[in-house]
């Protein structure tokens, strides 16, 4: 099993830091429009949604590369653009259904969040509510399975 | 080559209906930081300190700071400023949400709008391509609905700053909203803003902030992030209850304004309280640009009486305000008369304040009923919304509410009733109660205000260290201190909040990280005292004489009636000449010139 960036959508604030610490990481600079990792507000029903790229098993972005410039690491699973064999054609941003993988001006080049490398996800490292972790085992959807299970069981005990 | 500041000036000249970007004055911005000090700066080099705030000869600068826009400790604020025509001081009101930070991605450090256009315009702003529209479309409507055809007809990802009715009709307590719940409420400065025209301002950027030392930054953002964190006011208290954690906390300690500040204990403090909130009304919490303390709530509100809606709001000093100020305990009430002045786009403090002040004037039987067109009695939550709706459309009794208590109570020869310093409302806390608030609401620069020099956090809440509320005791040198680190605060573009984890060790590693100057604290908490001292030369300018340092006499002679602060009343007297003296100001009040000199004024 390898390491996944969890996400807890109740448990975002919309503070964005994410998208800060990943652009400051991987861009140098505080710039959202830059960032690898996306939260959206939502101020009229009250919800933040964090969205990244998840690392596709089978990697839309890597199949439609027509100059193999992006990998999938046996090991860790991490999809990663070879920037020196990118020529910034922009076959993977429109083959990507989710858009998570976007063209970066100033480099010319395809970008994507990579888990930082193999570091600690620094998006995580800033998250100031656990709503994003770094972890093995799929926490929310435990959650959401307990959740679940709880009605059942208050369910059963009615009958 | 810095990093926190981008280096350039947004000028937008309204009567002219042209812009120009021009190169920001380091000289300037290492002395005054950014945000309200080096706004401040540019306001009193470009303004005459006498110019009538509604003329077009007066500015409104929107002020991020050197931090905004990065991450650490909650940097994602800016300030307006401008001419206040509440107060006649100079105004810098704050503000949080997206919008600020979205500034420097646009490449903007300041932006000075200037002029008034001839017909209702918004201004859009792209990176470095601007435009100045027609508003014909928007004017009348609400900051809300502004808002979203702004992001229909602009740009979906745009943050968006705006006037409400209020403004436009100059209400003189109307905000600046923004990311529509987030306000830069005191003062009026929305109503300069209506008066110049100007219905909103929106902008996409989709550049970055640099910083000078990345590894540096990095640090000290990790440092801050950490005390923040560790802090049980930011890490548990705000975060659970928002800013009403304080409801409870200032009513047990005597000092809740209650009912026009004839009592400071509030019998239903508890049905109003963060707790309640909490429980009742709260969905969720929510946090400005890289803020880690969420304090904003966000509450739906379920009521029969109203439209069903989901809104920011109520804060502590809103539920003070509309609250135990107007003897009104009804939550549902109070969340829907603050979600009409974010509407409206009204400071909720002066907006509920002024409708106390006319309870209390109203039940003396000053303002007689036919005036109001209602009965206006302490704890009439019905009558609280109505008049908070009749202030933001200016309509009936509205148009003198507009006018701010002060105004308002000398129209019927009454000024003693309105709680004002410069004829600015007080916010939330008793100045009888806690001596150093008192003396910080006399000379505070925008008139009575708890975010100038927050004494309340040492003689309540006892951070950094317990002060006795009811000594004069070392409160001079406490209060210029809060003062000079506030301003520090509200320059580089932090939110206040955070000092209750933070210190100036922080702020001054975060600051000289992200610009490169190798500043100390004291060069930093010198900063600090020369933007206190502007502000202080500009209102003096501006003819707002030392004798303004004042209190009504309800704080200086009537004693609280009950409660822990029994007996209590505002020793200023024996406050203002030691804090003159802190200030090495002179006996009168007036900055000396040697402090001028040693603060690289004059
Ligand atoms: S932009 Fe680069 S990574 Fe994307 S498909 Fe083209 S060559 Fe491959
Ligand atoms: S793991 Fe790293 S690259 Fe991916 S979104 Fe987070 S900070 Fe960005
Ligand atoms: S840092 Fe965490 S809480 Fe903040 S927006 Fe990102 S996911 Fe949400």
């Amino acid at each position: 099993m390898s390491k996944r960036i969890r996400i807890e959508p109740s448990k975002c604030i919309g503070c964005k830091t994410c998208e800060l610490a990943c652009s400051f990481k991987h861009h140098g600079m505080f710039a959202p429009s830059l960032s690898r990792i996306y939260n959206e507000v939502f101020l009229e029903e009250a919800s933040f949604v964090t969205v990244t790229c998840q690392q596709c098993d089978d990697p839309w972005c890597a199949r439609a590369c027509p100059s193999g410039a992006i990998v999938k690491h046996p090991d860790t699973g991490v999809v990663e653009v070879i920037e020196e064999k990118c020529v910034g054609c922009r076959t993977c941003v429109s083959a990507c259904p989710f858009g998570m993988i976007k063209y970066v001006e100033y480099k010319q080049k395809a970008d994507k969040c990579n888990l930082c490398g193999g570091d600690y996800p620094e998006c995580v490292a800033f998250c100031p509510t656990g709503c994003l972790t770094f972890e093995e085992e799929d926490a929310p959807l435990r959650t959401k399975i307990l959740n679940y299970v709880n009605v059942v069981k208050e369910g059963r005990l009615e009958v | 080559m810095f990093g926190g500041w981008i280096g350039n000036v947004l000028r937008i000249n309204l009567s002219k209906m042209t812009y120009a970007f021009e190169p920001l004055n380091y000289e300037w911005a290492k002395l005054y930081l950014g945000g309200r000090g080096l706004g401040s700066k540019y306001f009193m080099e470009e303004v005459d300190p006498t110019v009538d705030p509604f003329s077009e000869d007066n500015k409104l600068i929107l002020a991020p700071g050197p931090l905004t826009g990065t991450y650490g400790a909650a940097n994602g604020r800016y300030m307006m400023i401008t001419k206040s025509p509440l107060t006649g001081t100079i105004a810098c009101s704050n503000s949080g949400g997206y919008f600020p930070a979205e500034l420097k991605y646009a490449g903007i450090d300041l932006v000075i709008i200037e002029g008034k256009a001839a017909h209702p315009v918004y201004v859009t702003i792209y990176n470095n391509q601007v435009a100045i529209k027609d508003a014909s479309k928007i004017w009348g409507k609400t900051s809300d609905e502004a808002e979203d055809y702004l992001h229909s007809t602009f740009h979906r990802d745009a943050k968006i700053a705006s006037i409400g009715p209020a403004g436009e009709k100059q209400v003189l307590f109307a905000a600046i909203m923004n990311d529509k719940h987030r306000a830069a409420g005191r003062s009026g400065v929305g109503a300069v803003m209506g008066s110049k025209n100007l219905k909103a301002i929106a902008v996409r950027g989709t550049l970055g902030v640099k910083v000078a030392d990345r590894v540096k930054f990095r640090e000290a953002a990790t440092d801050a992030f950490r005390a923040i964190k560790e802090s049980p006011v930011t890490s548990a208290g705000l975060p659970a209850y928002g800013t009403a954690v304080l409801v409870n906390v200032i009513n047990q300690n005597g000092l809740l304004p209650t009912r026009n500040f004839q009592a400071d204990v509030f019998e239903d403090a508890e049905k109003i309280s963060g707790e309640t909130l909490a429980s009742t009304l709260l969905v969720r919490n929510k946090a400005c640009m890289s803020c880690m303390i969420g304090c904003a709530r966000v509450t739906k509100l379920v009521d029969p009486r109203y439209k069903a809606q989901t809104g920011e709001g109520p804060e502590y000093e809103t539920i003070f305000a509309l609250g135990s100020d107007c003897g009104v305990s009804d939550l549902s009430a109070i969340t829907k008369a603050n979600y009409l002045c974010n509407e409206y786009g009204m400071d909720p403090i002066s907006a509920g304040a002024t409708v106390a002040c006319a309870m209390e004037m109203f039940e003396k039987g000053i303002i007689p009923q036919a005036d109001i067109g209602m009965p206006l009695k302490f704890g009439d939550a019905d009558a609280m919304v109505k008049m908070i709706e009749l202030a933001g459309k200016k309509e009936g009794f509205g148009e003198k509410l507009a006018l701010g208590s002060y105004r308002l109570a000398s129209l019927y020869g009454h000024p003693e009733f309105s709680m004002t310093v410069k004829k600015q409302e007080f916010p939330a806390y008793d100045g009888r109660v806690a001596q150093g608030m008192a003396l910080e609401y006399a000379t505070s620069n925008r008139g009575a205000c708890h975010v100038r020099g927050y004494m309340i956090s040492p003689e309540i809440m006892g951070v950094p260290e317990k002060l006795d509320p009811y000594t004069t005791e070392n409160k001079a040198f406490w209060t210029k201190t809060f003062q000079d680190v506030t301003a520090v605060v509200d320059s580089v573009g932090m939110c206040l909040f955070t000092t209750f984890a933070i210190n100036i060790n922080h702020i001054t590693n975060l600051f000289t990280a992200a610009t490169g100057l190798n500043y100390t604290q004291n060069d930093m908490m010198k900063a600090g005292e020369r933007i206190y001292n502007i502000e202080r030369l500009f209102n003096l300018k501006a003819g707002i004489d030392p004798s303004q340092d004042t209190l009504p006499k309800r704080l200086l002679e009537e004693p609280v009636k009950e409660g822990p602060a029994k007996g209590m009343v505002a020793k200023l007297s024996e406050l203002l000449p030691e804090y003159y003296k802190e200030r090495g100001w002179g006996s009168d009040g007036v900055p000396t010139q040697e402090k001028l000199k040693e603060l690289n004024i004059a």
